[in-house]
């Protein structure tokens, strides 16, 4: 799948799927990368070296430091990939580094995928 | 993207290297979002101010920056601040905790932002006019400013506000354009809606409902400044609204085109269930106003409702030290605090560590707060209006 680069940058890894927005401040954990947020899907579950995907960035917008928070604790996932990536998450993963990319037909992508992400060409890739 | 040679020469490093890393910044997310040139900014609000949100990580980030000179260059105001910046000893915040947020506030303070910690600025001496490009970050200020000012921003990250800051200008894209501004689901409201919490809870359920769409509201007969800025936070929290018209109301919901617009209807039955399902605790352990930070007349409201009254449990009631000062001149902050009371400035509930602070529920009357404080604050939510929180606590 081709999508628009956000962060430029490659990851492999195994994809965490939320169907619902996230809203990294109050959402996720930035020292240890846990969804901490009441009721989400992806509730306790780890971000961490994964390939996170969801459709849009919701909530406060102090969530770009969240994500460079995340990156600098060494618990940030290792790619995003979304339907629509707002400001507040670009402006994080391009602070952080971490490559993502956006306009992808994320209903594709089903949980534990193993996931190739090249965020320089745009290219999703399910192997 | 178009860029002046002037910025040319700031991408280029001549500008030295913090300019360089915000502009670069800027011109990446202005070639993201299709944005044809940078645009000059008004005012700035900067977000990440608290300790509790940015951690270590945007603590060193910050100071990196003031150390090497960075300078801003336009009218910028802050986030609320973990902690009353003041009084922030007898409201018993942590030593540890304060001794960070007071290096933050030295760093933006180098920077040339005014240390102001609000969440309302435009209650604040920081408003500004209809259509003025600004770049501002607080979800309920961009919310606020879009909507009821009529001001143009996008919702800005923290750091893209502060790039914004110093570079002067923004990408032009999104918010700032007109055709962009047009709503894309229309909202019929038959509740009846009195408290601000009922703003609250309107505003969180259409949130949930249209995540980043631009509601145009019909059927609300009245509403005063407070209660949209209510109506707005809630809805920023819940989804990512960054501006809304409100049929008579705001200013630009004659202007917008209004056809064909999907339709979503709200009803007392949605504003009922939308408080059963904010209310996860039984009885508060504190009870906190003014999520956003309450105006003047907010806080008058809570001093005539505590006249002559003795408060068996807390109540805090949060807003701007600028609002505050004058609370104070009118005697409002006496009788809230002979009640025993508190009137907290320059923070709020939602980035101030009550959880280490031995509080386990929270009683407020913000739909915005209720959304974060479970997840942020680890507390547990009641939901009300302002009457019945302030009868439960005496």
């Amino acid at each position: 799948m081709k999508g628009r680069v956000i962060s430029p940058g490659k990851a492999e890894g195994e994809a965490i799927v939320s169907t619902e927005p996230i809203g990294f401040y109050g959402g996720i954990d930035a020292k240890t990368g846990i969804v901490i947020e009441k009721g989400h899907p992806l509730e306790g579950k780890k971000v961490t070296d994964k390939i996170l995907i969801f459709p849009c960035g919701k909530g406060s917008t102090v969530g770009s430091y969240v994500i460079y928070g995340l990156k600098k604790n060494n618990v940030a996932p290792a790619g995003i990939i979304n339907k629509e990536t707002e400001t507040i998450v670009a402006t994080g993963v391009i602070l952080a580094g971490i490559p993502c990319i956006d306009q992808i037909d994320i209903d594709k992508i089903k949980d534990g995928d193993k996931i190739v992400l090249d965020a320089e060409k745009g290219e999703v890739k399910i192997i | 993207m178009y860029l002046t040679k002037e910025e040319e020469k700031t991408l280029n490093g001549e500008n030295g290297p913090v300019l360089e890393r915000m502009f670069r910044l800027l011109v990446r997310l202005g070639d993201i979002y299709g944005a044809d040139k940078m645009i000059p900014v008004g005012s700035v609000q900067v977000a990440g101010v608290s300790y509790k949100s940015i951690g270590d990580p945007g603590t060193e980030f910050l100071e990196d920056m003031a150390s090497k000179g960075s300078k801003v260059k336009v009218l910028t105001y802050l986030n609320p601040a973990g902690m009353d910046l003041e009084n922030w000893k007898n409201l018993g915040f942590p030593k540890d905790f304060a001794k960070n947020q007071l290096r933050i506030m030295d760093a933006f303070k180098k920077m040339g932002i005014v240390v102001t910690s609000t969440c309302t600025p435009y209650l604040a001496g920081n408003l500004p006019r209809f259509r003025e490009h600004i770049a501002w970050s607080e979800s309920s200020a961009v919310s606020f400013s879009n909507s009821v000012i009529g001001a143009r921003t996008n919702r800005e990250g923290g750091p893209s506000a502060l790039a914004a800051a110093l570079c002067g200008v923004t990408p032009n894209y999104g918010l700032h354009l007109w055709e962009k501004r047009q709503p894309t689901v229309k909202v019929d409201v038959s509740a009846d809606l009195d408290f601000n919490s009922d703003f609250g809870a309107l505003g969180y359920y259409v949130g949930k409902q249209v995540k980043n769409k631009i509601p145009y509201f019909s059927g609300i007969k009245n509403a005063n400044t407070d209660q949209l800025k209510a109506l707005g936070a809630a809805m920023a929290a819940s989804g990512a609204v960054a501006l809304y018209h409100v049929e008579d109301l705001t200013p630009e919901a004659d202007l917008v085109e209004k056809k064909n617009l999907e339709k979503i209807s709200v009803s007392k039955k949605e504003i009922k269930e939308t408080y059963d399902k904010l209310n996860t605790g039984k009885k508060p352990d504190i009870v906190i106003f003014g999520c956003p930070h309450a105006s003047l007349r907010e806080i008058s409201t809570l001093a005539n409702k505590l006249d002559g009254k003795k408060l068996k449990k807390p109540v805090w009631i949060c807003t701007s030290r600028m609002v505050k000062e004058a609370a104070e001149r009118m005697g409002y902050n006496e009788i809230i605090i002979k009640a025993g009371g508190s009137i907290v400035a320059d923070t709020c509930m939602v980035v101030s560590p009550i959880e280490k602070m031995g509080y386990k529920t929270t009683g407020v009357n913000s739909g915005k707060a209720a959304n974060y404080l479970p997840g942020f604050c680890k507390q547990e939510v009641c939901f009300g209006n302002i009457e019945d929180l302030v009868e439960g606590q005496l």
